[in-house]
C-alpha cells in the first residue's frame, strides 16, 4: 500500500517537473523570478500597499525646498502642516466630550452621512497639533531611516561580503574579526548609545549611523555565498580568459548572489523600522520637536483608555509598513529559491493527472 | 576538542577587546557628563566641575580613560577585578549581579514558552503545508514579527490587566463570549485535523459543543472566583497527560508503555493526597523536592514493572508524564493560594498586575502566596515577550521540518513500512531539532538584550534598566559593565550553540582539520 502510493508520488512529481520546466521554457534567470515573484498573491498585494502607503505619506504634507525665509513650497494634499496648531477641539466639538477627538468617519451611510474626512480625521494631540499631520510625518521619518540603513547596510554589507569571501586569507580575518567586534553587541545596544548621543542631529544621520552597524549579518551571509561560488567552474573559466578580479566579482559572482542579498536586505529593512520606533520609543532615536512613529506611540501610550485614536494611529502605521515589507521579503525568497516550488492551480494538477494516467497506460 | 574550545576562548578575549574599546570611545568622545554642570548657575560650579574631572579623569583623553579601565577589568585574571564604580559609588558588578535575576526570571519563562508552543505550531503547519492553517499560520507569525513590543504591551495591559480584572470581580462568562470563543477553538482544530467536509464539520461542531459545555460550567461554577484543580480533576488530567505522551513519543500500539503510564497517572493521583500535606507545610521547597522526587523514583520503577523489554523509551516517557503531573500538583496548590491573594488588601481584587516585578508590601507572606504573586507579575511582560519571539521559531521549524521531509532518509524510513508517527516524531522530528537547538541558544543574547524594552514598558528592575540608567546619566563604568555582560554572554552563547551542533550532529565535526 505504501509503496504503491510511493510509486504514484514519484509519478506525479515527474509530472509536475514536466510542468514547470515548459513554463519555464526560454526563459532568462530574471524573468523567471519575476514571474514567480508576481504569482506569490500576498508579496503583491504589500508591494501595491507599500507603494500607496509611500506615495500618501510623502505627498501629504508641504515640502520646503530652499532657504529658511523664503522657501519654495511643493503644496501637499493635506492641510495642516505637522508644526501647525490650529484651535483644540473639544466640549461640543466632540461627541463624546473628549479632547481633539477624531472625525474620520469610515461607516457609509449607515451613521446617516457617507465617509468622510473632517476637519482632523486622526484627532489633535494636547496642544492642538493635527493628528495626521504628525502622523504623517512620523511615518516619513520612519521610512526614511529604514531606506537608509536598509541602503547602508546593503553597500557595505556586499562589498565586505564579497572582499572577504573573495579574497580569503589575511583580508578575511581582518574583516571577519571587526564583524565580530560589532555582533556581539545587541543591536539595541549600540543603537541606543548612538541614538542618545546623535539622536538630535536629525534622523538622517541616526540612520546614517545605525546603517554602519547593521551590516555584519549580511556581509557574513555574502562572504559564504562568495565561499562557494568562486570555486565553480565559470569562474575559473573567467580567470583563465584573463578577466580581472573587479571583473570576476562584480560580473560573475554578484550577480549569482543576489539572490540571497535582495532578501536579506528587505528582512533587515522591516528590522530597521522597527528598531528606530523602539529606539524613539526608549527615547533615544527621533526626538522632539522631530516627530516619528515611535515616538508618538511613547508619547501617548498613557492616554489609551481615554483617547485610544493617539495610540492606535502610529502603531496601525508601523504595522502596515512593516508587514508589506516582511511579506515582500517571503515572496523574494520564494522567487530566487530554485527549490521552491509553488502549489500547482486545481486545473494544472488535473493536467497532471491525466497526464499519469496517459503515462501509466502506455 | 579541548584545544578547540580553549582557541575560541581566546578568541572571546581578543573580540571583546575589541568590541568593548569601541564602544567606550564611541560613548566617551559623545558624551559630555559635564554639560548639566556647565549650564547650572550654583556658586561653586567651577569646583564642581573640577570635582568630576578629577573623579571621572575627564582631563585624559578617552584612549587613555579606556586602557585604565581595562587594567581594572583585567584583574579578572589575577582574582582581582575592578570595574569601576557607578556614579553612585555603587560596585558595578554588585549592580550588576542585582539586576540580573530579575531578567532572568522576565526572560527565563517567555523563552520556554515561545520554543514550546512555536515549535509545536511550526510542525502542525509544516505537515499541513498549503492549508488553511498553514496559510493563517504564516500570516499570524508575519504579522507578530511586524509588531512593536511597547504597543503590544499596552494592548495587553489593556485588554489583559484592566479589563480581564474588571471581569474577574463577577468571574460571568457572557453567552455570546462562549459562543464566540468556542466557535474560535472548533475552527482552529477544524483547520488543523482538516479532511473531508463532513469529518471538518464534526469536528467543528464536536469541539464547539464540548467548549461551550466546558466554558458554561466553568462561568456557572465560578471556578475563576475559585480556581481548584482537585484530585478528580487531576486524576483525568493525568489520564489525559499519560495517553498523550505515550502516542507522541512511542505510540499507542506499545501496550507496556501505555500500561505504565496509566499507572503513572494513577500513583500521581495518590500522591496527590500527602503533597497536600507537604506542600503546604513550614518548608515547601523541601516539599517541592521531595514531590518530584518521589514521583520521579515511581515512574523509574513503574516502568521496570511493566516492560520487560525496550525499557529505555517507556522509562523516558513515564519520567516525562511523571513530572507532567507533578506540575498539575504544584499548579492546583498556586490555586489554593488564589482567594487569600486575590482577597489581600494590596491585591484587592486586580490579580492581573501591570507594572512591576512583585508586591512589595504583601501583608500574607505565605511561600504559595509569595509564588503566585511572582507569577501573576510576570503574566503580561511573558506574554507579550512570547508573541514577538515565538514568531521566529514557528517559522524556523516549519522550513527545517520541511526541508527534512524531502530528505532521503525519510523517504527510506516510509518506504520500509514505518507508521507516519515513527517517521514524523523519531525520524524527522530529531533531526529538525539539531539546527532548532543552535538557533535556540544562539538566540539567548538577543533575547536579554530585547528585554530592554520589556522591562521599560513594565517597569521591571533588571538589566534594562541598568543600561538606560547608565546611558541617561552618563554613567560609563556602568554602561561598559552592562555592555561586557550582554556581549560576553553572546559570544559564549555561541561557542555553546556550536559545540552542541557537533555533540548533535555526528556529521559535523568541530575544531577538525586543523
Amino acid at each position: 500500500m505504501a509503496k504503491r502510493k510511493e510509486s504514484v508520488e514519484i509519478l506525479k512529481e515527474a509530472n509536475e517537473n514536466a510542468i514547470f520546466n515548459k513554463e519555464t521554457e526560454g526563459l532568462s534567470q530574471g524573468q523567471i523570478v519575476l514571474r514567480r515573484f508576481i504569482r506569490h498573491r500576498a508579496a503583491m498585494i504589500s508591494v501595491v500597499v507599500l507603494f500607496a502607503l509611500i506615495t500618501v505619506v510623502y505627498t501629504a504634507l508641504d515640502w520646503r525646498i530652499g532657504n529658511e525665509k523664503d522657501p519654495f513650497i511643493i503644496p501637499g494634499w493635506w492641510k495642516y502642516g505637522f508644526e501647525d496648531m490650529p484651535e483644540l477641539r473639544y466640549g461640543a466639538d466632540c461627541v463624546d466630550g473628549s479632547i481633539g477627538c477624531p472625525t474620520i468617519d469610515v461607516v457609509p451611510i449607515l451613521d446617516g452621512d457617507g465617509i468622510s474626512l473632517g476637519e482632523h480625521p486622526f484627532g489633535q494631540d494636547d496642544i492642538g497639533r493635527d493628528y495626521l499631520a504628525l502622523v504623517m510625518r512620523g511615518a516619513q521619518r520612519s521610512l526614511l531611516v529604514m531606506f537608509i540603513i536598509g541602503a547602508i547596510a546593503a553597500t557595505l554589507g556586499t562589498v565586505i561580503g564579497s572582499i572577504a569571501g573573495y579574497f580569503r586569507g589575511w583580508v578575511d580575518a581582518i574583516l571577519m574579526r571587526i564583524v565580530d567586534f560589532i555582533i556581539t553587541v545587541p543591536v539595541i545596544i549600540i543603537g541606543a548609545v548612538i541614538g542618545f548621543h546623535f539622536g538630535n542631529k536629525g534622523a538622517a544621520f541616526l540612520a546614517l549611523l545605525l546603517g554602519l552597524f547593521s551590516w555584519t549579518g549580511l556581509s557574513r551571509l555574502v562572504r559564504g555565498e562568495f565561499l562557494t561560488l568562486r570555486e565553480r567552474e565559470f569562474v575559473d573559466a573567467s580567470r583563465v580568459a584573463g578577466a580581472s578580479n573587479r571583473r570576476i566579482i562584480f560580473k560573475h559572482i554578484l550577480p549569482n548572489a543576489v539572490g540571497v542579498i535582495i532578501v536579506s536586505v528587505t528582512l533587515l529593512m522591516s528590522g530597521a523600522i522597527l528598531l528606530e520606533t523602539a529606539l524613539s520609543y526608549l527615547g533615544f532615536g527621533v526626538t522632539s520637536p522631530d516627530v516619528s512613529l515611535g515616538l508618538l506611540i511613547s508619547n501617548y501610550q498613557d492616554a489609551f483608555t481615554t483617547r485610544p485614536w493617539l495610540f492606535w494611529y502610529p502603531g496601525i502605521f508601523i504595522i502596515s509598513i512593516a508587514l508589506c515589507i516582511n511579506f515582500i521579503g517571503d515572496g523574494l525568497r520564494d522567487a530566487f529559491d530554485p527549490r521552491q516550488r509553488r502549489r500547482l492551480s486545481r486545473k494544472e494538477r488535473a493536467n497532471a493527472r491525466t497526464m499519469q494516467n496517459r503515462n501509466e497506460l502506455s | 576538542m579541548f584545544a578547540y574550545i580553549l582557541r575560541r576562548l581566546g578568541a572571546l578575549i581578543v573580540i571583546l577587546f575589541g568590541s568593548s574599546f569601541l564602544l567606550y570611545n564611541l560613548s566617551a568622545i559623545s558624551t559630555d557628563p559635564l554639560a548639566d554642570l556647565r549650564l547650572s548657575d550654583a556658586q561653586n560650579r567651577d569646583y564642581l566641575i573640577q570635582a568630576l574631572t578629577r573623579e571621572l579623569r575627564l582631563d585624559l583623553p578617552p584612549p587613555l580613560r579606556y586602557f585604565i579601565w581595562l587594567r581594572g577589568v583585567l584583574g579578572v585574571f589575577v582574582g582581582n577585578p575592578n570595574f569601576g564604580l557607578t556614579r553612585e559609588q555603587q560596585p558595578v558588578v554588585e549592580a550588576i549581579v542585582d539586576a540580573i535575576p530579575t531578567t532572568i526570571r522576565l526572560v527565563a519563562v517567555a523563552t520556554i514558552v515561545a520554543i514550546v508552543l512555536g515549535i509545536a505550531l511550526g510542525i502542525t503547519s509544516a505537515l499541513r503545508q498549503y492549508s488553511r492553517f498553514d496559510y493563517g499560520m504564516t500570516f499570524f507569525a508575519f504579522l507578530l514579527f511586524s509588531l512593536p513590543i511597547f504597543w503590544v504591551a499596552v494592548l495587553l495591559k489593556q485588554y489583559l490587566a484592566i479589563d480581564f480584572n474588571d471581569f474577574l470581580v463577577t468571574a460571568k462568562i457572557s453567552p455570546p463570549w462562549i459562543i464566540g470563543l468556542s466557535a474560535l477553538t472548533g475552527f482552529f482544530w477544524a483547520t488543523i485535523i482538516s479532511g473531508s467536509r463532513r469529518r471538518v464539520l464534526l469536528i467543528f461542531s464536536g469541539v464547539f459543543i464540548a467548549n461551550s459545555v466546558f466554558l458554561s460550567l466553568v462561568s456557572a461554577t465560578e471556578w475563576l472566583s475559585y480556581p481548584r484543580l482537585g484530585p478528580i480533576a487531576i486524576s483525568i488530567f493525568s489520564v489525559g497527560v499519560a495517553f498523550g505522551v505515550t502516542y507522541l513519543s512511542v505510540g499507542l500500539s506499545d501496550r507496556n508503555a501505555v500500561k505504565s503510564n496509566l499507572f503513572m497517572a494513577l500513583i500521581g493521583t495518590i500522591l496527590y493526597f500527602p503533597a497536600q500535606g507537604l506542600l503546604d507545610s513550614n518548608r515547601p521547597r523541601v516539599g517541592i523536592l521531595i514531590l518530584l522526587v518521589a514521583l520521579l523514583i515511581s515512574a523509574v520503577a513503574v516502568s521496570f514493572i511493566f516492560a520487560r523489554i525496550d525499557r529505555g523509551p517507556i522509562i523516558r516517557t513515564s519520567i516525562i508524564t511523571s513530572m507532567l503531573i507533578g506540575a498539575l500538583i504544584l499548579v492546583d496548590q498556586m490555586m489554593q493560594a488564589w482567594r487569600p491573594y486575590v482577597e489581600s488588601d494590596d491585591v484587592n481584587y486586580r490579580p492581573v498586575a501591570t507594572i512591576g516585578q512583585s508586591t512589595i508590601w504583601l501583608s500574607d507572606v505565605s511561600f504559595w502566596v509569595r509564588v503566585l504573586d511572582f507569577a501573576m507579575h510576570l503574566v503580561l511582560p511573558t506574554l507579550a515577550l512570547t508573541l514577538i519571539s515565538f514568531a521566529g521559531y514557528v517559522r524556523f521549524s516549519r522550513g527545517t521540518l520541511l526541508d527534512v521531509l524531502n530528505q532521503d532518509y525519510i523517504r527510506t524510513a516510509r518506504a520500509k513500512g514505518l507508521t507516519e508517527r515513527t517517521v514524523i516524531m523519531r525520524h524527522a522530528f530529531r533531526n529538525t531539532m539539531i539546527p532548532l537547538t543552535t538557533i535556540m541558544v544562539a538566540d539567548v543574547a538577543g533575547i536579554v538584550g530585547g528585554a530592554i524594552i520589556t522591562e521599560r514598558v513594565f517597569a521591571w528592575q533588571g538589566m534594562g534598566t541598568l543600561f538606560n540608567k547608565a546611558i541617561n546619566s552618563f554613567d560609563l563604568n556602568l554602561l561598559m559593565g552592562v555592555i561586557l555582560f550582554l556581549s560576553t554572554l553572546a559570544i559564549l552563547a555561541n561557542l555553546i550553540a556550536d559545540l552542541l551542533y557537533s555533540a548533535l550532529d555526528p556529521r559535523i565535526r568541530v575544531g577538525a582539520g586543523k
